[in-house]
C-alpha cells in the first residue's frame, strides 16, 4: 500500500477521533453538570441548600464526587460472574455515547448523517436494556436481578409506544434523517411538531421517562423495595459507568424530544437568526432535563404491574390509534410526499 | 420424562440492611416473582433489655429509658410511665402540669405522625415529603430541646407532674408555630393526597376491616383507618383531656391510604389541642408540693436543711412506691402504649411490662401482605408506623 494512501487514512481516522472527541468530552462535563444541577434543584424544591461547599457555589461538586468514585475499590462479589460484571457498565455507557453520532446539533453539525437516523437511534436504546440484565444477572444478588427483571420489562414495554409515538413523526416529516426531521420543522413556534402531535409528545416523554428508568418508573433501581437495584452490587468506577451512562441517556432522550417535537436547532421566533441553532437546541434540552428533574421531586413511584398497564393498556392503543390517525391525514389530505 | 419439579419460592431478606426496613426490621420474604407469599418478620436486633433494666433502677431512673423506646415521640411513652407511677403513689400532679403534659403530646404526636407520613411516601417513592417534614420536625424538636433541654431523650414527664417549668416565651413561640403548620399541611397534602400516583400505591393496598384490625389487637391510627373510632384520650381521657374539644378521625376501608388520612388529620386535630392547651394554660406549680415525691426549688436547698435531705435522698435512694399492680396507657401517637408495673414497696419497680402497640401491628406483616407485590409490601410497612426501638424494647 502506498504511504501517502496509508497517511490520508491515518489523517482521516485522526479527524474522525477529534470529532468524536468534540461530542463526548462535552457530552461528559454536560453530564457532570446534569448531576449538579440535578442536586441544586431538587434542593430548591426541598428547602435545602444543595452542594455548595466544593468551589464557587458548590460547582466543583462533580468533579469531587467523580474523584470520589475513581478513587474507591472496585469490589466484585464473590458469586459474580466477573467478566460480565465488569462489561455491563462498559456496555451500557459505551451505547450512550455511540447514539449521540446522529444527533444534529445544528445545521450540518452532526457527526454522521445517515439517512435512518432514527432507527439507528431506536436499535441502540434497544440494546441498552443488554447492558442491564448482564449486569442483574452477573451481579449474583437478588435484588440485582429483581432490579435487572423488572427494567428488562419495562424497557421493551415502552420501547413499542416510542416506536409508534416515533413512527407519527415520521409520517410528518417523511423522513427518518433526524436533519431532514428538523428541517421540517422550520417557521418558528407554530412549526414544531408538538402541536400537530401534543398527545404524542407527551406519551414520547414519559415514555423516554420510563426508557431512562427515572422516577416515577425508577422501578429498577427502587431505593426502598430493591436497595439499589441492578447496579446493587456495583462500586467505584464500575458504578460510576452506570451513572454517566444512566445520566448521558437522559440528556439524550431530551436531545430526541428537541429534535423529534421541539424544533431542534430553531428559535420558536420566525426568521430569527441572532442567536445560534446550538444554542436553541441546548436550551430545549436543559428545559426537557429539569423537567425530568421536577418530575422525579414530585412523584411517588409506580408499582411494577400498574407501569406494565400504563404502557400496554393505555399508551400502546392510543399512540396505535394516532399513527393510524395521522396516516390518514398524510394520505388523504397532505398529498403522498 | 415426567418429573415433579417443584417450583421453590424466591427468598428475599429484606432487611436488617434495607433503606426500606424502618430502622432493623429483618424480613424472610417468600416471593413468587414480585408476588409476596409469607412475609416472616424477624425481630429482636435492637433489643436492649429495657424492661429488665428498669426492674434494676429507681422509678425515677427509670423514666429516660421510655425515651429511647419510640424515639419518634418520647415525652408520650414517658406519660406511661409517670401515669402508672402515679396512679401506684396515689398523687395527681397540679392543672398546669398537666395542661404542659398535654401540650407536649401533642407536639409529639405531629412529630411522629409527620415522620411516619413523610418516609411512608419516601417508601412509596415520593422524595420531596421526607425533606419537607424533617424541617418541621426540627422546630418542633427544638420546643422539646427548650422546655427539657433535649432535642430527643427528654425525660420530662416526671411522676408528680413535669421536670421544670416552661421557659419564658416557649408558649408564644408554640403558638406562632401552629399559625404556620397549616401552611406547611397544606403543601403536603396537594402533593399526596390527591396524587394519582400515591392513590394507585396506597388505595386498596394492606386491607384491614374493623374485625380483623380488632382481632390483631391493632390500635391508634392503625385500628381507625378501619373505621373503628377508639382513641383513648377520649375512651377513657388522663390528664384532663376531657377538657379539650377535638375530633377522632376514622376510614372506613382500612388500607394504607386510610391510614394515611387518619394521620393527617390527626395532626391538625393535635394542632388545634395545642392551641387549646395553650389558650387555656394555667398557672401554678408544675410538680406536686410532696417532697418526698418531687424535689425541693433549689433556692430552698440553701437555707432549708430538711430540703437539702429530702433532695438527696429523691435522687439516691429515690421515693418508695407502695405495693400494687397497675396499668396506665395513653393514646401514644402509634396506638395504646401501655405501662403494667407491678411494685413491692420497694424504691425499685418489681416488673415493668411496656405494651409496645408497633408490635401488635407488625405480627400483621404477613397477614396484610399476603398476595400482593413488593412493592405493596413496602408500603404497608410504611404504613404501619413500626419504630424499632419500641417493638424489640
Amino acid at each position: 500500500m502506498d504511504s501517502s494512501v496509508l497517511l490520508n487514512l491515518g489523517m482521516q481516522l485522526g479527524w474522525l477521533i477529534l470529532l468524536v472527541l468534540m461530542i463526548v468530552v462535552p457530552l461528559l462535563i454536560t453530564v457532570a453538570y446534569v448531576t449538579y444541577a440535578e442536586r441544586k434543584v431538587l434542593a430548591l424544591v426541598q428547602l435545602r441548600m444543595g452542594p455548595n461547599l466544593v468551589g464557587p457555589f458548590g460547582l466543583l461538586q462533580p468533579f469531587a464526587d467523580g474523584l470520589k468514585l475513581i478513587a474507591k475499590e472496585t469490589i466484585i462479589p464473590t458469586g459474580a460472574n466477573r467478566a460480565l460484571f465488569v462489561a455491563a457498565p462498559i456496555l451500557l455507557f459505551f451505547l450512550s455515547l455511540v447514539s449521540w453520532a446522529v444527533i444534529p446539533f445544528d445545521v450540518g453539525l452532526v457527526l454522521a448523517d445517515i439517512n435512518v437516523g432514527v432507527l439507528y437511534l431506536f436499535a441502540l436504546s434497544s440494546l441498552g436494556v443488554y447492558g442491564i440484565i448482564i449486569a442483574g444477572w452477573a451481579s449474583n444478588s437478588k435484588y440485582s436481578f429483581l432490579g435487572s427483571l423488572r427494567s428488562a420489562a419495562q424497557m421493551v414495554s415502552y420501547e413499542v409506544s416510542i416506536g409508534l409515538v416515533i413512527i407519527t413523526v415520521l409520517l410528518l416529516a417523511g423522513s427518518m434523517n433526524l436533519s431532514t426531521i428538523i428541517i421540517g420543522q422550520a417557521g418558528g413556534i407554530t412549526g414544531w411538531y408538538i402541536w400537530p402531535l401534543l398527545p404524542m409528545f407527551f406519551i414520547f416523554f414519559i415514555s423516554g421517562l420510563a426508557e431512562t428508568n427515572r422516577c416515577p418508573f425508577d422501578l429498577p433501581e427502587g431505593e426502598s423495595e430493591l436497595v439499589g437495584g441492578f447496579n446493587t452490587e456495583y462500586s467505584s468506577m464500575t458504578f460510576a459507568l452506570f451513572f454517566l451512562g444512566e445520566y448521558a441517556n437522559m440528556i439524550l432522550m431530551s436531545a430526541m424530544t428537541a429534535v423529534l417535537f421541539l424544533g431542534g436547532w430553531h428559535s420558536p421566533i420566525p426568521g430569527d437568526d441572532v442567536i445560534p441553532g446550538l444554542v436553541w437546541f441546548a436550551a430545549k434540552i436543559a428545559f426537557c432535563l429539569f423537567v425530568f428533574i421536577w418530575v422525579r421531586a414530585t412523584m411517588p413511584r409506580f408499582r411494577y404491574d400498574q407501569l406494565m398497564r400504563l404502557g400496554w393498556k393505555i399508551f400502546l392503543p392510543f399512540s396505535l390509534l394516532y399513527v393510524v390517525g395521522v396516516a390518514a391525514y398524510v394520505t388523504f389530505f397532505r398529498g403522498a410526499l | 420424562m415426567s418429573t415433579d419439579t417443584q417450583i421453590k419460592p424466591f427468598t428475599l431478606n429484606f432487611g436488617p440492611q434495607h433503606p426500606a426496613a424502618h430502622g432493623v426490621l429483618r424480613l424472610v420474604l417468600e416471593m413468587n416473582g414480585e408476588v409476596v407469599e409469607r412475609a416472616d418478620p424477624h425481630i429482636g436486633l435492637l433489643h436492649r433489655g429495657t424492661e429488665k433494666l428498669i426492674e434494676q433502677k429507681t422509678y425515677l431512673q427509670a423514666l429516660p429509658y421510655f425515651d429511647r423506646l419510640d424515639y419518634v415521640a418520647p415525652m408520650n411513652q414517658e406519660h406511661a410511665f409517670a401515669l402508672a407511677t402515679e396512679k401506684l403513689l396515689g398523687i395527681t400532679p397540679p392543672p398546669r402540669a398537666q395542661a404542659i403534659r398535654v401540650l407536649f403530646c401533642e407536639i409529639g404526636r405531629v412529630l411522629n405522625h409527620l415522620l411516619n407520613i413523610t418516609t411512608f411516601a419516601l417508601d412509596v417513592g415520593a422524595i420531596t415529603p421526607a425533606l419537607w417534614g424533617f424541617e418541621e420536625r426540627e422546630l418542633l424538636m427544638e420546643f422539646y430541646e427548650r422546655a427539657s433541654g433535649a432535642r430527643l431523650h427528654a425525660n420530662y414527664f416526671r411522676p408528680g407532674g413535669v421536670a421544670a417549668d416552661l421557659p419564658e416565651g416557649l408558649l408564644e413561640d408554640i403558638w406562632a408555630y401552629t399559625e404556620r403548620f397549616p401552611k406547611f399541611w397544606d403543601d403536603l397534602n396537594n402533593l399526596l393526597t390527591e396524587n394519582r400516583i400515591f392513590k394507585q400505591r396506597t388505595v386498596d393496598i394492606g386491607v384491614a376491616t374493623a374485625d380483623e384490625a380488632l382481632d390483631w389487637g391493632f390500635t391508634g391510627p392503625m385500628l381507625r383507618g378501619s373505621g373503628v373510632p377508639w382513641d383513648l384520650r377520649k375512651a377513657q381521657p388522663y390528664d384532663g383531656y376531657e377538657g379539650y374539644e377535638f375530633d377522632i378521625p376514622t376510614g372506613s376501608t382500612g388500607d394504607c391510604y386510610a391510614r394515611y388520612l387518619v394521620r393527617m388529620e390527626e395532626m391538625r386535630q393535635s394542632i388545634s389541642i395545642i392551641r387549646q392547651a395553650i389558650k387555656a394554660m394555667p398557672d401554678g406549680p408544675v410538680k406536686v408540693n410532696d417532697r418526698k415525691v418531687t424535689p425541693p426549688q433549689r433556692a430552698e436547698m440553701k437555707t432549708s436543711m430538711e430540703a437539702l435531705i429530702h433532695h438527696f435522698k429523691l435522687y439516691t435512694e429515690g421515693y418508695h412506691v407502695p405495693a400494687g399492680e397497675t396499668y396506665a396507657a395513653v393514646e401514644a401517637p402509634k396506638g395504646e402504649f401501655g405501662v403494667y408495673l407491678v411494685a413491692d414497696g420497694s424504691n425499685k419497680p418489681y416488673r415493668c411490662k411496656i405494651r409496645a402497640p408497633g408490635f401488635a401491628h407488625l405480627q400483621a406483616c404477613e397477614f396484610l401482605s399476603k398476595g400482593h407485590m413488593l412493592a405493596d409490601a413496602v408500603a404497608i410497612i410504611g404504613s404501619m408506623d413500626v419504630v424499632f426501638g419500641e417493638i424489640d424494647r
